[in-house]
């Protein structure tokens, strides 16, 4: 056990997170490279302060619950979409159990949460999660979207926390939950740059694009900024 | 490759294609070649990969499948919410399946993307503003109209569109001398109500260059007579060119990209030539999109800016309201509720909503913001041409009822519509539903409510 345990927090975390960063980065780059002046119709490097403003303005206000029309005319979707999210992102980072691995590995940590404070974080993105599935079923606008693979999405970004969660909360099994926390862990990271999970980076990229068209060409310069 | 006679991949070049179209009386025999119409798949496959870029290929790829685009929708919105109607659905079963495929779809697929991309979709953009990706799927299905034109799939009025464009530098057979007489005559005819009234034609270095929308020579020629009349009264030093007149683009709802460049280029050529100061476009929405906000990037200007800087009216008449140039005798100002249809092309795509909302505040005692409004408006339900294809009427009709609940909600019985595509929409919904409601472009309202100094009146 203590041998797995010493390869999947070693050589495979090293190579999962190698590919994470690396991974981000050239989907990062891609996208930009991709981009096209004439064929997306945005003069990308001339009005350049246009531009900036009208990306930063599009992320910006995405970012902010009940910021943008589209959130408040969806509160419920919006309530379990950033529950959901800064679950996913924050607690992992924050988390006491992970800083303290991180100081002994790489003698590095950030600030981290109490844990009654990850444990909330965990069952709120959770339920989140139960909820937006339940949403893909009953709602015949999402239902017909859906395919397996959003499924499967979905359980690789779920499964860390359900592992994390029962391995520090069950004494007993706790080797075993800790070991698929970290292979789930493992695989999430390194689905994010290879599927969908992409829109972990290309989130912001699109926003900024989308963010630039309107800033340069659809009225940014002549109106007060759109209003998202 | 099985070609028809009229339905094929080649676009209209001549004349005499052009009027063999037209003889097919609404595309009867178009359509039915269509159906032996084989797909070009090696082509379209090559065209993907030329022209699908990372925008568009992240936007299919990353689409989280939420929904939120639906309710965004007026066409799912009027079809009582079918959820074949999601915006994320109508692009990710077209383009999506095209690309997905490489390109090897057949003719009944094609037929049935035509359908959708035409009928199902009016490229209002609004979907783009509630999608948290910015996901535009208006963007999307313009990019796929331009692969259905390639292809030979496109309904029979946008083809001829396309051709005259190519054929007169207009959306219709307008001949440049059509143009310049149809000036004159509307001169001569008001001049006597209108001392001194007069259009020039071709002036080198005047303040504004005015250019039209073919139907207005065509149909509507008194709009030029009031265009004249209010430059006259508010004493621009203003032109028109005797070529490169038309601002209206049926090719950039075609998708057939190569006439939009030849079209737009004809205006960019009579402001090189005239080197008029600035440019003011009429009271059309996708005009001033096509040849104001898209054009100068299918022309390949680098800035992505007209030769001059471009006006749409409302921009005018707002500023000639706040200098004073018009003056409007406040007891004439309209009394009854009245409320104003944001055209997409312009507000939502172009950031006008100001210029709408300063030039509500001169003319309008009651005015009445429909809901939502500005950049957030519904669609008139006619945009992209859908109000012009006959293939599609029941599919626009049943559309026009999201604008028919927002007009009669606002309670105003007069709807301002500076856009000739939501002016015919509107005027067809009345015609359809019977509401009881009256339209008009700005031009008619403004003449009846202007002051007129004492030296501009006829003498009698
Ligand atoms: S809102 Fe955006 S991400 Fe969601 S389904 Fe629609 S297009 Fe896809
Ligand atoms: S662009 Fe407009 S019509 Fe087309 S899918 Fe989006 S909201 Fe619907
Ligand atoms: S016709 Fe008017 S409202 Fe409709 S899409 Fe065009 S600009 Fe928008």
């Amino acid at each position: 056990m203590y041998q797995l345990y010493q390869f999947v927090t070693g050589p495979i975390a090293w190579m999962s997170f190698g590919i994470f960063f690396i991974g981000v980065i050239v989907r990062a780059i891609t996208y930009i490279k991709g981009l096209n002046w004439q064929a997306d119709r945005v003069t990308y490097t001339v009005n350049v302060s246009y531009g900036i403003s009208g990306a930063l303005r599009s992320v910006f206000f995405w970012l902010i619950p009940f910021k943008t029309r589209s959130w408040r005319v969806n509160p419920g979707f919006t309530v379990l979409f950033f529950v959901f999210h800064i679950g996913l992102l924050v607690t992992p980072v924050l988390l006491q159990a992970h800083n303290i691995l991180l100081k002994e590995r790489w003698g590095i940590s950030l600030w981290s949460m109490p844990d009654a404070m990850a444990d909330v974080l965990t069952i709120a993105m959770l339920v989140a999660a139960l909820f937006l599935t339940l949403r893909r079923i009953a709602l015949p606008e999402v239902r017909i979207l859906t395919n397996a693979y959003d499924y499967i999405l979905m359980l690789i970004a779920v499964a860390p926390f359900i592992t994390g969660f029962l391995a520090s909360h069950n004494a007993s099994c706790y080797d075993f939950w800790l070991i698929l926390h970290i292979i789930t862990g493992e695989i999430m990271l390194v689905a994010i740059p290879f599927t969908k999970l992409s829109h972990f980076v290309l989130f912001f990229c699109s926003r900024a694009q989308i963010g630039m068209d309107f800033g340069i060409k659809r009225g940014g310069m002549k109106g007060k900024g759109l209003a998202w | 490759m099985a070609e028809g006679i009229l339905c094929n991949r080649r676009p209209i070049n001549t004349e005499e294609e052009l009027q063999t179209l037209l003889a097919d009386k609404s595309g009867k025999q178009y359509y039915a070649e269509m159906n032996e119409l084989d797909v070009d798949t090696e082509k379209l496959e090559a065209t993907l990969q030329k022209t699908l870029k990372s925008r568009l290929k992240t936007w299919l790829e990353i689409c989280a499948h939420c929904g939120l685009c639906a309710d965004s929708c007026f066409l799912y919105l009027a079809n009582k919410k079918d959820p074949e109607q999601v915006p994320s659905y109508k692009i990710q079963s077209t383009l999506g399946e095209i690309v997905k495929r490489k390109g090897k779809v057949d003719n009944a697929f094609m037929q049935m993307v035509m359908d959708t991309a035409w009928s199902k979709c009016t490229c209002c953009n609004r979907c783009g503003m509630y999608c948290p990706f910015g996901i535009d799927m208006g963007i999307m299905f313009g990019y796929l109209r331009g692969l259905c034109f390639s292809q030979g799939f496109v309904p029979w009025e946008m083809k001829i569109g396309s051709g005259m464009h190519r054929i007169y530098r207009a959306q219709m057979d307008i001949t440049t001398e059509d143009w310049v007489d149809t000036c004159e005559w509307m001169a001569e005819e008001y001049e006597e109500d209108w001392p001194g009234l007069c259009i020039p034609v071709d002036k080198e270095n005047a303040d504004i260059i005015y250019t039209v929308n073919a139907r207005e020579p065509k149909h509507y020629p008194e709009d030029i007579a009031e265009a004249a009349i209010l430059f006259h009264l508010a004493g621009e030093n203003w032109t028109v060119p005797s070529e490169g007149w038309e601002e209206t683009s049926l090719a950039m709802f075609a998708g057939d990209w190569e006439a939009c460049k030849l079209q737009v280029e004809s205006v960019y050529d009579a402001m090189h030539r005239l080197k008029p100061k600035r440019m003011v476009v009429t009271e059309c929405g996708h005009a001033y999109r096509a040849t104001v906000i898209e054009g100068p990037y299918w022309a390949g200007i680098k800035t992505g800016k007209t030769p001059i800087e471009s006006f749409h009216y409302v921009e005018w008449v707002a500023e000639a309201l706040r200098t004073g140039k018009l003056k409007i005798d406040p007891s004439k100002r309209i009394k009854e509720p009245v409320t104003y249809q944001d055209s997409c092309n312009y507000i939502r795509n172009a950031g006008l909503g100001d210029a709408a909302r300063e030039i509500m505040s001169y003319i309008a005692e009651d005015f009445r913001e429909m809901t939502p409004s500005r950049e957030h408006n519904f669609c008139c339900g006619g945009g992209g041409g859908l109000n012009g294809v006959g293939r599609y009427r029941e599919q626009r009709n049943i559309g026009l009822k999201i604008k028919r609940d927002q007009i009669l909600a606002t309670g105003a019985k007069l709807v301002i519509s500076p856009c000739h595509n939501c002016w015919d929409a509107i005027r067809d919904l009345e015609e359809v539903y019977k509401v009881g409601i009256r339209w008009s472009f700005l031009k008619p309202l403004l003449i009846k409510m202007v002051e007129v100094p004492e030296h501009m009146k006829p003498e009698d």
